[in-house]
């Protein structure tokens, strides 16, 4: 081996130890500045419209099915939870001062009885405009829903634009939700 | 007050460790005498402050001192007294100072075990050390100092994660970060030579028991690990190849790798630049482990919180670190040269070809880890690279490796035969051969070839040990004498190859594993594994900080109950957890593994798992670590300067 290889040889540990610094350099600033997350989970839905659905609804009242999510007045949200779920009731304060800005809730209820159901209702509010209940739990396959609660913003024409999984936060609501809801409204 | 003079002996240590970084790497350039003896005297005053620090937050935590955050956040009143102090590490800042507390331990032992150095090596090897050390420091003094006190203080503590209230994890983080750290001697000791521009025999010597040791507890520590993670999590599972258990393979692999290529160095004078490489990429490979683990980046059910800046703060002291040592590579190692020379078939091919596997499997196993965040940021796709990636990629690179396993300890240096070698494994082959028929004919294809390769390991290492001792050719006295005579070096390796082999043969024998989730009610069984498993009774048990529901489940075998066992779910009030402890039974080569997961409507949700095979894992990893222990009390190693004798030929390791 000439000597000039030689040292080219025993420098491509420094070229590739470079380049993974270099690499995780840019993926640090960019969780920084929020444009990652290492723990963002991918969703088919994204870009789409949800997959057919029909669904009963709680307590007598009417369900609802992918039709009615086709051309909503304005942006909204969906929102998977569960009574058996204890971020979903921790979450729940925050989805009434959503409700309460004005902003349509619709909830789908995953595997979950129906008398549970109305007792978290009853024990942690309401805030959802209609309710919807999966209780074989094929639709959140469907949906591609990793667990509850797990929350979808749906633009005017129907297209899924957001998945968040995990109890929505302040920051979660600040930084993602509200700003889709300037941009599609 | 006490966390304050720990705060104060931590910032002391690193003004102490940078001058030992000055004066030891200073000193031998300046052929300064009085340099060459601060060093020592300044690294044992290091280890000194670092270790008056940690005793400062371990008192703060055994008297639950709440204004320190690191304590408040942690531990509680109710905390019994082993977990307050194994609490200390089980969080992101403690840990960090026990990984600088061993660190500096390492360079205390340099100090002084190595009085046999030359001074100017060992001052060397201790600057590099003392710059390390000094870095790390910083960072913890900087982004995440364990003494931050809060005002006021909070009643009581949030108490401590109930998972983690466990004495393995008393015993998991010391093993494996003295192991990660212990790589940081093998370092100095490579950069020295760097700076140096020479390497020698002596240097493999000198250098190897470091190696030995660091891979003892590496090997100890994910052992630990491993058998926490099963009888813990209640999942059954030993090895998720998640990214914090991959971080922890990682030096494992190039640490073993390092372990054999500097016998070559001992014995032979040759892979010198090749050694120094594996030196810097195991230690580089702890540091990114430690680390970027918590920097985020990697996702991981490990969550050891950490903020962005620590983040940014770890890459730029990685980068001074690796990089550095990466450019001295490049600039100093194309002036080492091998000196001896060997045919294409002898033990220096040999450890080679086990480099070479061991390196592709650590390649595999890097790229895997990190490509789902790169192929992020080149791609902008999500996506995880799980368990099926790593089991179909790393079990045919670890074929060739085991096969060479049984032929390479017989092989000569310089020039060997391979069929001789071969006729004298016979033994070995037609055990193996046997084993692999029998297990086809029951149509289990991987458990039949991962059996087979096991015993492969270990009967050829068997045969390499009756070899030495000329087993059943001389009378069994003669026999045991000559084991007895034997380097322990070389009964150490034997044990190190009959561990690995345990091992495949216990990871081999679980793909035979059977399990069921099954709801039963009080009185109802079920059948599995050819056993009758029947759930008798639920009822409330007290706990120390916690109150549980235990399960009491019977296994019969042909309607003769022979073991009854105890599943609990423990609910700890202070932290609105709920864990599971499962009940496993074990007669040293097959475990019954019952896990109580949920409890509805008056039945019982539970996991039954009938594991062959699964102790052997963990003794195969015990026995490996135990041959490394018995290789390092060999005689060569405690004996002062090296110096050549003639060893007879075939003893040697």
């Amino acid at each position: 081996m000439s000597p000039l290889r030689r040292r080219l040889l025993f420098g491509t540990p420094l070229v590739v130890a470079l380049a993974a610094g270099g690499g995780f350099y840019t993926i640090l600033r960019r969780m920084q500045d929020d444009t990652y997350d290492p723990h963002a989970l991918p969703s088919p839905l994204i870009g789409k419209r949800p997959p057919a659905f029909t669904l009963p609804g709680v307590s007598g009242t009417p369900g609802f099915s992918n039709t009615d999510l086709l051309a909503p007045p304005k942006p909204m949200l969906v929102n998977w939870f569960a009574s058996w779920c204890a971020p979903c009731q921790e979450e729940v304060p925050m989805l009434q001062a959503l409700a309460a800005a004005g902003i349509t809730i619709w909830g789908i209820a995953y595997q979950d009885k129906p008398a549970d159901l109305a007792a978290y209702l009853q024990q942690f509010g309401n805030p959802y405009a209609r309710i919807a209940t999966d209780q074989s739990g094929l639709t959140a396959i469907n949906w591609g829903v990793y667990g509850v609660p797990e929350t979808y913003f749906i633009d005017k024409t129907g297209i899924v634009r957001l998945r968040y999984a995990g109890a929505l936060t302040d920051t979660v609501v600040k930084t993602q939700i509200m700003p889709l809801f300037k941009q599609y409204s | 007050m006490i966390p304050e003079l720990g705060h104060f002996c931590l910032a002391m240590a690193v003004a102490i460790a940078c001058a030992q970084g000055v004066v030891g790497i200073a000193g031998p350039t300046l052929k300064d005498p009085r340099a060459l003896a601060a060093a020592p005297l300044l690294t044992l005053l290091h280890f000194t402050a670092i270790l008056l620090s940690f005793l400062a937050l371990v008192w703060a935590g055994v008297v639950s001192d709440f204004t320190v955050e690191n304590i408040a956040d942690f531990s509680s009143a109710q905390t019994p007294l082993l977990y307050r102090i194994t609490g200390i590490w089980g969080n992101h800042d403690g840990s960090i100072l026990l990984w600088c507390l061993i660190l500096s331990l390492c360079g205390a032992a340099v100090a002084l075990g190595g009085r046999q150095l030359p001074a100017s090596l060992r001052a060397r090897v201790l600057g590099v050390l003392g710059f390390v050390s000094c870095g790390f420091l910083l960072f913890t003094l900087a982004v995440s100092n364990p003494f931050t006190r809060i005002w006021p203080p909070p009643l009581d503590g949030a108490g401590m994660n109930p998972i983690l209230q466990d004495p393995g994890l008393a015993f998991h983080p010391p093993v494996l970060y003295t192991g990660y750290v212990g790589f940081s001697v093998a370092f100095a000791f490579a950069i020295a030579a760097l700076i140096e521009g020479r390497i020698d025999a002596a240097w493999g010597r000198w250098v190897r028991p470091w190696v030995l040791l660091s891979w003892c507890f590496l090997t100890a520590g994910i052992t630990l690990g491993s058998w926490w993670s099963y009888y813990t999590l209640g999942w059954g599972g030993y090895w998720f190849w998640d990214p914090v258990e991959n971080a922890a393979l990682l030096p494992w692999l190039t640490g073993t790798a390092l372990l054999h290529c500097a016998i070559v160095v001992e014995k032979r004078e040759a892979l010198k630049a090749w050694t120094v490489l594996l030196a810097i990429a195991t230690f580089s490979l702890s540091l990114s482990g430690t680390f970027l683990v918590r920097s985020g980046i990697l996702n991981s059910v490990h969550s050891f919180a950490a903020a962005p800046d620590q983040g940014l703060f770890i890459l730029v002291l990685l980068a001074i670190t690796i990089g550095g040592s990466l450019l001295l590579f490049a600039i100093r190692a194309p002036v080492l040269a091998a000196t001896g020379i060997y045919a294409p078939i002898s033990r220096e091919s040999a450890l080679i070809l086990n480099n070479i596997f061991l390196c592709a499997i650590t390649a595999v196993v890097f790229i895997g880890t990190l490509y789902p965040p790169f192929a992020n940021l080149l791609f902008g796709i999500q996506l995880s690279v799980g368990a099926p990636f790593f089991n179909q990629t790393v079990l045919p690179m670890a074929g060739p490796i085991i096969l060479a396993m049984g032929v390479g300890p017989l092989l000569r240096w310089k020039r060997a035969d391979l069929l001789p070698v071969l006729q004298r494994l016979w033994l070995a082959g037609a055990v193996a051969l046997l084993v692999l028929i029998i297990l086809t004919v029951t149509k289990h294809l991987i458990a039949a070839l991962g059996l087979a390769g096991g015993a492969w390991v270990v009967m050829s290492a068997l045969t390499d040990l009756a070899e030495r001792t000329r087993l059943f050719r001389v009378p069994l006295g003669a026999s045991l004498g000559r084991f007895f005579t034997l380097p322990r070096a070389a009964i150490g390796a034997t044990l190190g190859h009959i561990g690995f082999g345990v091992s495949v043969i216990g990871i081999a024998a679980m793909t035979l594993a059977v399990q069921k989730v099954v709801v039963l009610n009080p009185g109802q069984s079920t059948m599995l594994g050819g056993y009758t498993w029947a759930l008798e009774d639920i009822h409330d048990a007290p706990g120390p900080d916690y109150s549980q529901r235990v399960a009491d489940v019977v296994v019969s075998d042909n309607g003769k109950p022979f073991m009854t066992l105890h599943p609990s779910r423990r609910f700890f009030t202070a932290q609105h957890v709920i864990t599971s402890d499962a009940a496993i039974r074990t007669n040293g080569f097959q475990d019954i593994y019952v896990d109580f997961a949920d409890e509805h409507d008056g039945g019982a949700e539970l996991r039954l798992n009938r594991h062959p095979g699964a102790p052997e894992i963990w003794f195969g990893g015990l026995i490996m670590a135990l041959g490394g222990f018995c290789s390092l009390s060999d005689r060569r190693l405690r004996v002062g300067a090296p110096f050549r004798k003639r060893l007879p030929s075939g003893a040697t390791v």
